[in-house]
């Protein structure tokens, strides 16, 4: 296969091309203006100062999970239990939020560091329940993210609800030390955006540069020849979930902390699946997490727009999003394929 | 009794559908990830078309292609392309959840044409089992039908044992004589027209009409259980049922305790998800390989050449 960067290039901008095609007749098909829709999506997601600064908040969370699951992948887990882990983050700073007392650095310190915990912890019950309970990573994850949705709304309905009436629209907003600070009259979630760079680039060193980079992709390419070689494959599994789990609980941390203020039943939005998707066409690269995440979250803060402007559902950024990363992992099979049958060839015509 | 047993039944269909259908296609060797999205598109345009033709049977058709083009883009990208089912299957089904929405939006809330009650006649005055099995509506009845049409035409015919071959050995079937990839396309595709028929059967029978998500999470609950049912259609559609049983349950538990009534809807699918822990228990397999008879209710093994891709090379 050839990774030149013209190809690699031309591997996104066909599939791009392609995707807002399909929006386009989409558009058409639901009887509104296509070229006017797209305008307000990109009006709607960088057009201010405080678009952008929305766009960044949904960035972060994106972007954290994304970069967790590029551990987990490279193990080769699909940890969908992702969501589960953000919610568990949201919960574990929720409480810290609602009982420490102290000085805003204190308190939103110690909420990241509860979500990291939070998260990780959930994380590690999806794994053991694969190491152990031999319960499929895919599913073990579904029924934590059931778990941890279910706590989450009982919650705010039972213990934390609001004072008079419990409601399922969230608890109480948090008191005002425990709202993460941001820069400017737009809002701008300057410090979330600094851990969720410290973030990426810590997943990839550990990826590109260290053994436990190395010997988690020896895991996820052949569990049993690893184990063969004496890599402790269980620890190694564990460790990944862990990774992940840390990161989408920081995640969460953030969610209640810089965007709802309180705790919501939907804390974790969907970023995690999200998330997955986004690791699918950065092709399981940390380098192009960051950016892919950066045009997903502009897609979906500015599909919002439609909603309000044009009565347009606003799931069309997901179409969107599913449509791109549908045909880039299409066109990328085909072209293996392609390129593979080219080698046989040239192998079959040399003898 | 005899009614909630009826309704538990009749609640349950749709869900048996999607599990025979999705144990078929895993059967011949294939995972088809997208259960969730694939029940939502086609829950959709199942209502979507019987509203604006006045047909029911229009939309259990338009339901059906829809499952079967979803399944067919499956088979095509692990096949021809040799990618990674799950991946695909992922990214389907959250694509199709998000078309749903947005395609569905112009039909949330409208009235629709049904499927229409029919006594099965006979058997329907069986004391007890006729209440509760054969006074239903031709969706219930072509539940019962995709089982035991499933289970007789896998475990009792040659055309089965095929089916099997592929989704154990593909290379042993190959030298059999047998295409592979085309039997693979051909259990895909009738797997996903179930998945299809299932979201009809939501909209146009157990849960009237369209809304943003009217099936959520029970494409994810139906790859579970044809786990649970280890890959065998009646195992597979007792699962179902007993899915159906707990969600009545937590139901008629709402009442009771009033202060978490909103988090019991989502126990059913966590009970469900752990029951697969207990599949997966030694102490089950160690009974089954004590008790042959047993066999098949305690052990749940995958096809072996489960979510591989064949080439002849």
């Amino acid at each position: 296969m050839n990774h030149t960067w013209p190809s690699r290039l031309l591997g996104v901008a066909v599939p791009l091309v392609l995707a807002l095609v399909v929006s386009v007749v989409l558009l058409q098909l639901a009887g509104a203006p296509p070229f006017e829709a797209l305008r307000l999506l990109g009006d709607g997601s960088v057009g201010s100062l405080a678009k952008i600064s929305d766009t960044l908040s949904a960035w972060v969370p994106l972007t954290l999970a994304a970069a967790g699951l590029v551990v987990t992948f490279a193990a080769g887990l699909w940890n969908i239990g992702v969501e589960g882990q953000i919610v568990a983050g949201a919960i574990a700073a929720t409480w810290v939020a609602r009982e420490m007392p102290g000085s805003a650095p204190v308190v939103i310190t110690l909420m990241l560091v509860a979500g990291v915990v939070g998260g990780l912890l959930w994380a590690l019950l999806a794994g053991v329940l694969k190491t152990r309970g031999g319960v499929n990573e895919i599913f073990g994850g579904l029924g934590l993210d059931f778990v941890a949705s279910g706590l989450a709304i009982y919650l705010i309905i039972g213990p934390w609800k609001r004072e008079g009436i419990a409601s399922t629209s969230g608890t109480d907003l948090f008191r005002p030390e425990a709202w993460m600070p941001t820069v400017g009259d737009a809002q701008i979630p300057v410090i979330p955006v600094v851990l969720t760079v410290l973030a990426v680039v810590l997943v990839y060193v550990l990826m590109r540069g260290t053994r436990f980079g190395l010997r988690l992709k020896a895991v996820g390419k052949n569990r049993r020849s690893a184990h063969l070689l004496g890599i402790p494959t269980e620890r190694y599994t564990l460790a990944a979930f862990m990774v992940c789990g840390a990161l989408a609980g920081l995640a969460g941390a953030i969610l209640v902390s810089s965007v709802f203020h309180k705790l919501v039943p939907a804390v974790s939005g969907g970023y995690g699946f999200l998330g997955i998707l986004v690791v699918l066409l950065a092709g399981y690269r940390a380098a192009w997490i960051a950016p892919i995440a950066l045009f997903f979250a502009a897609v979906a803060v500015g599909s919002t727009q439609l909603s309000l402007r044009l009565d347009l559902d606003s799931s069309l950024g997901g179409v969107l999003q599913g449509v791109l990363v549908l045909l880039v992992i299409l066109l990328g099979g085909w072209r293996a394929v392609r390129s593979r049958r080219s080698t046989e060839h040239a192998a079959q015509e040399e003898p | 009794m005899e009614a909630t047993l009826a309704s538990i039944v009749a609640a349950a269909s749709p869900l048996v559908y999607a599990v025979v259908g999705e144990t078929i296609t895993e059967k011949a060797g294939v995972v088809n990830l997208s259960m969730e999205g694939t029940i939502m598109l086609s829950a959709m345009t199942g209502f979507a078309v019987s509203y604006t033709t006045g047909s029911v049977l229009a939309g259990f058709l338009a339901a059906m292609v829809v499952g079967m083009l979803i399944a067919a883009l499956v088979a095509f990208a692990s096949i021809e392309l040799r990618l990674n089912q799950i991946a695909v299957g992922f990214v389907l089904a959250l694509l199709a959840v998000e078309l749903s929405s947005f395609l569905g939006d112009p039909y949330v809330g409208q009235q629709g044409p049904s499927v229409r009650a029919i006594d099965v006649p006979l058997l329907s005055d069986i004391p007890f089992l006729g209440r509760i099995l054969f006074q239903h509506n031709l969706s219930v009845y072509g539940s019962y039908v995709a089982t035991i049409g499933a289970y007789v035409f896998m475990f009792h015919t040659r055309r089965g044992l095929e089916m099997q071959g592929v989704g154990e050995r593909a290379d042993a079937s190959f030298a059999r004589g047998i295409d592979v990839n085309r039997l693979r396309y051909l259990y895909t595709i009738v797997g996903g027209g179930l998945a299809g028929v299932a979201g009809a059967a939501f909209s146009l029978d157990v849960k009237l009409g369209w809304r943003e998500g009217l099936t959520t999470n029970f494409g994810w609950i139906a790859l579970a259980i044809v786990i649970f049912g280890g890959w065998h259609p009646l195992r597979a559609a007792s699962g179902a049922y007993l899915f159906g049983v707990l969600q009545t349950v937590s139901l008629k538990l709402q009442p009771v305790f009033p202060g978490v009534s909103q988090i019991l809807p989502l126990l059913p699918f966590v009970l469900m998800i752990f029951a697969l822990v207990l599949v997966y228990l030694r102490l089950f397999r160690e009974l089954g390989d004590r008790h042959p008879m047993l066999r098949h209710l305690l052990i749940a093994d995958p096809p072996s050449g489960l979510g591989t891709t064949f080439h002849r090379e």
